[in-house]
């Protein structure tokens, strides 16, 4: 198809600065040929924008729209009991409100759910490529990982390869620790090799920017963005794309294959606009796989009632078992750390740990006593004269810290021996050889998901295969003893090699 | 259920002396939220309103002299101090462009309006820092109109940018040097009420006030939200 459209010849000043930054120029007539509509349409196909995300001149957006290669589409809709937003699916009403506009001089609603992600008007609709789809390049043999998997990510890959070419879906239910992103390579090379477009959705951007480098090593000549809430690839024009599940609500009908990593965390597992977001950036002929290694309620339901397919992943990639968790009792331990005082089993451990060269991950119940625990500490490893000579440098982190990124790539170059976290670091980020303490696991932050992610914390590596887990309480919760337990069945499962369902 | 508005928390309703007295209506905040306002209180500077133990800051006897002893701006009142929890607020309001986000302040900016300006408010113009066109259009509300709304029903123009809010990036030195980014548009001669969300360094208000007074505008005020 040949289209060649003349754009008018009057343009406002305004629209040629834009174009610039926009790479595109364009002299007194544009002739819009194959070529470049497929350029348009790697960066538009598959989404649903506002005007504004589109990044275009005004003319250009304009006439695309009057030629309808972009095609609006209403933003809100209200029948006669709800109102919906169509681009986060929201229809609870107190996330609506009434906007006085300036722009087209009316009242009217706009969504309140969504609008970190820029505001949704119903004077403004959202715009959908209906011009000539994208063809996504064939790529020959992309995979440059030259690794081997074990037997039990092997049989996971083979599964999963299978329901890619079936368009269906499956769960991987694979300990932490048990080389999950391996297991997709295979999956993911049989869909470049046939033209496809894939996403990696997480609902943490910690967990992206992780994702992003290792993917990039395995497929070196593979275009890969990684999208976040302040990233810089954020236009989202890759074969290959690693995105938060918040940035999927950009997209619709884009994916042939959808993996969504951590199904089970925050904010995912209970934010309907997110689950529908994802389901929305499936194209209708699509394949869809969830990784999980701690699944929730309702996935554990729907395996035993066979309506999700799944395989289950025992065993950690270094054929080491998992480390299970240690309680230990400390009496008033929430009082006592309030008032500054570090429990007096916390500092015998500290003294007794079986390899002090390891790093210490510490998980604190909140920000403040995250904050408290590092000041506590730091004195405790000044004048405590066994601790001292170990010379420990110490940090924390937690959600609002600005400075989280580089501690935590601080902590991985040995700046720092101790890193006290919220739970933030529960999970997706690997530290090779780290023991592991929970201050105060009693707390209901800590549920057993987040428990099992957190002991999945230790004995990372193959030189290092085992590491301490120890659960400091004061009161054992039924999330600790859960936890617990979960661990040693899969430890369990895993020696008696019971691998895969199916078999 | 009301939930807050700012966190989306539910709100039950709490039994204060307030509402045993007068029967308030109840905040669109929860009592988290509600506690991480922080309101200016003792001694401020009788200019800016910023907590100060002089009665005039120093900042303001540099702008007194830099007007040779004809500061324009009689008085700038601010309810709230500019924290990290206002700041965020600000954000999402205005520049995220949650709208209803602004209603927070609908009773407490009226009330503080009565208090402070009751011995003008019959005569007063209520003019709120105009923002230029190209933003208006962007962010579709003015969040200076919106605050002056909550206090009057005759909200005037009187005044249009010629220069942009690009400020908002500047140096304070900058910005103290710049040129007025305001034309007057409409000769006032009855007192003003100027309307803004943040005092940061008086310049914007200052600038305003001068054009208006060398329009024959008899006395300049402000009420803002905010005193960073
Ligand atoms: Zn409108
Ligand atoms: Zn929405
Ligand atoms: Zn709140
Ligand atoms: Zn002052």
């Amino acid at each position: 198809m040949k289209k060649i459209i003349q754009l008018f010849k009057q343009r406002q000043k305004r629209d040629m600065d834009k174009t610039c930054s926009s790479s595109v120029k364009y002299n007194e007539q544009l002739i819009l040929d194959k070529e470049q509509l497929q350029q348009y349409a790697a960066r538009y196909d598959g989404k649903l924008l506002l005007e504004e995300e589109f990044y275009l001149p005004t003319s250009l957006f304009t006439l695309l729209v009057r030629e309808k290669i972009i095609t609006p589409t209403p933003s809100i809709t209200a029948s006669f009991f709800t109102t919906t937003c169509k681009r986060c699916h929201q229809s609870e009403p107190q996330y609506f409100a009434t906007i006085h506009c300036a722009r087209c001089e009316k009242p009217h609603l706009y969504c309140r759910s969504c609008i970190r992600m820029g505001r949704v008007m119903e004077c403004t609709p959202l715009y959908e490529w209906t011009g000539p789809p994208m063809n996504w390049p064939v790529h020959r043999a992309p995979c440059s990982w030259q690794g081997e998997l074990t037997k039990a990510q092997q049989h996971a890959a083979n599964r999963m390869v299978k329901t890619f070419e079936a368009r269906c879906s499956l769960l991987i239910w694979a300990v932490t620790g048990s080389g999950k992103t391996e297991m997709l390579f295979p999956t993911i090379t049989a869909a470049l090799e046939t033209g496809k477009r894939i996403c990696i959705a997480s609902p943490r951007a910690d967990v992206v920017r992780e994702l992003v480098p290792r993917l990039q090593a395995a497929f070196s000549s593979i275009p890969i963005q990684g999208l976040y809430g302040g990233s810089r690839d954020n236009d989202g024009t890759a074969q290959l794309l690693v995105s938060t599940t918040h940035q999927l609500l950009r997209f619709k009908h884009a994916f042939d294959l959808l993996i969504i990593d951590e199904v089970d965390a925050f904010p995912y597992h209970q934010d309907l606009t997110l689950q529908f977001a994802a389901s929305r950036a499936r194209k209708e002929e699509s394949s869809l796989v969830y990784l999980t290694a701690t699944p929730r309620k309702i996935q554990r339901q729907q395996m035993a009632m066979n309506q999700l397919d799944y395989v289950f992943v025992p065993a950690r990639f270094h054929g080491h078992l998992l480390p299970v968790p240690k309680f230990i009792y400390c009496a008033k331990l929430q009082e006592r750390l309030v008032s500054d005082e570090l429990p007096k089993e916390f500092i015998h451990w500290l003294h007794t740990r079986k390899k002090p060269s390891r790093q210490l991950l510490v998980f604190a119940s909140t920000i403040t006593l995250a904050n408290k625990l590092t000041e506590v500490l730091q004195t405790l490893f000044q004048h405590d004269y066994a601790l001292h000579q170990l010379q420990y440098n110490i940090t924390s982190v937690h959600a609002g810290d600005e400075k989280r990124e580089e501690k935590v790539a601080a902590f991985r170059r040995h700046d720092y021996h101790v890193l006290i976290t919220t739970t933030i670091l529960e999970r997706g980020v690997t530290f090779p050889s780290v023991d592991v303490a929970v201050l105060d696991a009693s707390h209901d932050v800590f549920d057993e998901a987040a428990l099992v992610q957190i002991s999945g914390r230790a004995g990372r590596s193959q030189a290092d295969p085992t590491g301490e887990v120890v659960f400091f309480h004061d009161g054992k919760t039924n999330s600790m003893v859960k936890a617990q337990a979960d661990i040693m069945k899969m430890n369990r499962r895993a020696r008696e090699k019971i691998v895969g369902e199916d078999e | 259920m009301k939930r807050c508005l700012y966190c989306q928390e539910a709100i039950y309703l709490r039994v204060t002396w307030n509402n045993v007295v007068q029967l308030n209506s109840p905040s669109s905040l929860c009592e988290l939220c509600e506690e991480k306002l922080e309101w200016i209180e003792g001694k401020r500077c009788v200019v800016c309103s910023r907590e100060s133990p002089a009665n005039c800051c120093y900042d303001c006897k540099r702008w007194s002299e830099f007007y040779n002893g004809k500061d324009p701006l009689i008085r700038n009142y601010s309810l709230f101090t500019y924290n990290d929890f206002m700041k965020e607020l600000i954000t999402t309001w205005k520049y995220r462009g949650d709208y209803v986000l602004g209603t927070i302040f609908q009773d407490v900016f009226k009330q503080q309006y009565k208090k402070n300006y009751s011995f003008i408010m019959k005569q007063a113009i209520v003019l709120p820092i105009p923002l230029s066109e190209e933003r208006l259009l962007e962010r579709c509300f003015n969040q200076a109109a919106m605050l002056g709304q909550f206090i009057s029903n005759d909200v005037q123009i009187g005044l249009s940018r010629t220069l942009s809010e690009k400020q908002a990036k500047k140096s304070r030195f900058e910005r103290i040097t710049m040129k007025n980014p305001f034309k007057q548009t409409e000769r006032l001669n009855k007192p003003v009420v100027l309307v803004d969300d943040i005092y940061t360094t008086g310049r914007t208000l200052r600038h305003a006030a001068q054009l208006l007074t060398e329009n024959g505008c008899p006395e300049v005020y402000s009420l803002t939200l905010c005193r960073a």
